[in-house]
């Protein structure tokens, strides 16, 4: 029975495309892991010394103080930045962000918003992103890049100042890298709502089919 | 490495600070992993046992070794750190100590002297008259702070690595370490070639005038390539050593080099 059973999901998964390549899962799970501990840390340490009139609550924070947060912040950054170069190389070398993100015009993604709005837009085939995906997918990839780099900005202002120019100065990259923390946010509470409602999505980020 | 000698004769002093440490009170600034609320999910994604404390400590301690040694590789001597107009000088310029300005040292400037110590020619201790006779440079830089914040401000005094070569100091030396006059004996070691950058400077004055109790009296180290704590304030002596020490903020998990 079992070699039965074996037999048949060969002959099934052979029939369904992979919609996400293993290379795809693999660094989107790392981004995930890596992301988390740079945000609850960076929460920590934003609380030092806040921007603005609040402060973010203790239990959803990481490293139990600034010196904890600090060492949390640069360790997952390694993390971050490896995951994010290699993903972007890979990418852009296999031509995937060509053939899934582009085309992408504002006719299309004004036309696929309303359909989405009004729940015409149809998620049959996986494989294939809309235009309002495609437009959150680059923007993401672009806030990413934006993160890393005002957050080497201020880790080391000196030795990096051509950078820091970059965002005009020390302060104003601190407020630049909260603000793509806040994008960062906003596109993870877009992404996960609609992981979880769009079926077979989430499945095929973890099995690929 | 100079070997440090026993605290208590025939005691290991390893088993005595492990024993002392277990001892200690509140350890909640040495337990980075507290507080956060999804290590569940932490270590379903990553698959590594964060919840166990002592396990993720010990790899984020070595992170922040790595860390060192990236930023020392990083770290160019010519590099200076940008200066301002003097209109760019932050108006005031924050206090910042992790005590009340009531409770800053508050110095007699005639009973003060800067001793010096470790690997020098001329062990001499420096009055403050003697200090303030050297040649001094101005320079208007940004004060980073480890919390996030910083500040614009000028300040005036002696390059160390001018000080450092006129007390014969053996610059091949791994660390300078400044003993300081706060409570709690507030210490810090700074790497040579930090020590031997242009900008780093032996300040005597703020905004020209003699540095305020707020800001070290009477002496303060002025490191424009560090973050903040790596800058004591109220010096009292300074050691070359090749010894690793440690520091106030160094002991309590912040990353010893600290580069900006």
């Amino acid at each position: 029975m079992s070699s039965i059973a074996a037999t048949d999901t060969t002959i099934s998964t052979s029939r369904t495309k992979v919609i996400q390549p293993a290379w795809v899962r693999v660094m989107h799970w790392i981004n995930a892991a890596a992301m988390i501990m740079m945000i609850m840390s960076g929460w920590q340490i934003y609380n030092a010394s806040p921007l603005f009139d609040f402060r973010f609550d203790h239990s959803i924070t990481l490293g139990s103080w600034l010196g904890g947060a600090l060492l949390w912040h640069f360790a997952a950054m390694w993390l971050l930045m490896l995951n994010g170069f290699a993903y972007l190389v890979t990418g852009l070398v296999t031509g995937r962000f060509r053939r899934k993100l582009l085309p992408i015009s504002p006719s299309s993604v004004i036309a696929d918003l309303k359909a989405a709005l009004t729940f015409k837009l149809s998620h049959d085939d996986l494989s294939a992103y809309n235009a309002v995906q495609k437009l959150l997918y680059l923007g993401i990839i672009a806030v990413g890049i934006v993160v890393v780099l005002t957050g080497l900005s201020m880790w080391k202002p000196v030795q990096l100042h051509w950078l820091v120019s970059l965002f005009g100065d020390y302060p104003a990259a601190r407020y630049v890298h909260f603000v793509c923390m806040a994008l960062i946010c906003a596109f993870l509470v877009i992404h996960i709502v609609l992981a979880l409602l769009v079926p077979k999505s989430l499945r095929a980020m973890i099995i690929g089919r | 490495m100079a070997k440090r000698p026993f605290l208590i004769p025939g005691v290991d002093k390893r088993l005595l600070i492990k024993d002392s440490l277990k001892a200690m009170p509140d350890l909640t600034r040495r337990r980075f992993i507290t507080g956060g609320a999804s290590l569940g999910a932490l270590t379903l994604l990553t698959g590594c046992d964060v919840v166990d404390g002592d396990t993720a400590e010990e790899l984020l301690k070595k992170v922040s070794k790595f860390n060192d040694a990236v930023q020392s590789w990083m770290f160019n001597p010519d590099a200076l750190a940008p200066t301002f107009a003097e209109s760019a000088i932050t108006k005031p310029f924050p206090f910042n100590a992790y005590y009340t300005l009531d409770e800053a040292p508050d110095i007699d400037a005639a009973d003060w002297k800067l001793e010096v110590r470790g690997l020098v020619d001329n062990k001499k201790s420096w009055t403050l008259d003697e200090l303030h006779a050297l040649p001094q440079v101005t320079q208007v830089t940004r004060h980073i702070c480890v919390e996030g914040w910083s500040a614009i401000g000028s300040w005036t005094g002696t390059p160390l690595r001018d000080f450092l070569k006129l007390i014969g100091a053996d610059t091949r030396a791994k660390y300078v370490w400044f003993n300081c006059a706060d409570k709690d004996g507030y210490n810090s070691p700074l790497d040579m070639r930090t020590a031997l950058h242009p900008q780093t400077q032996m300040t005597f004055k703020f905004a020209d005038q003699i540095l305020p109790r707020a800001y070290g009296f009477p002496m303060k180290i002025r490191v424009p390539t560090k973050l903040g704590f790596k800058n004591p304030k109220y010096v009292v002596a300074m050691e070359v050593t090749n010894d690793y020490k440690g520091g106030y903020w160094e002991d309590q998990g912040y990353n010893s080099f600290s580069g900006s």
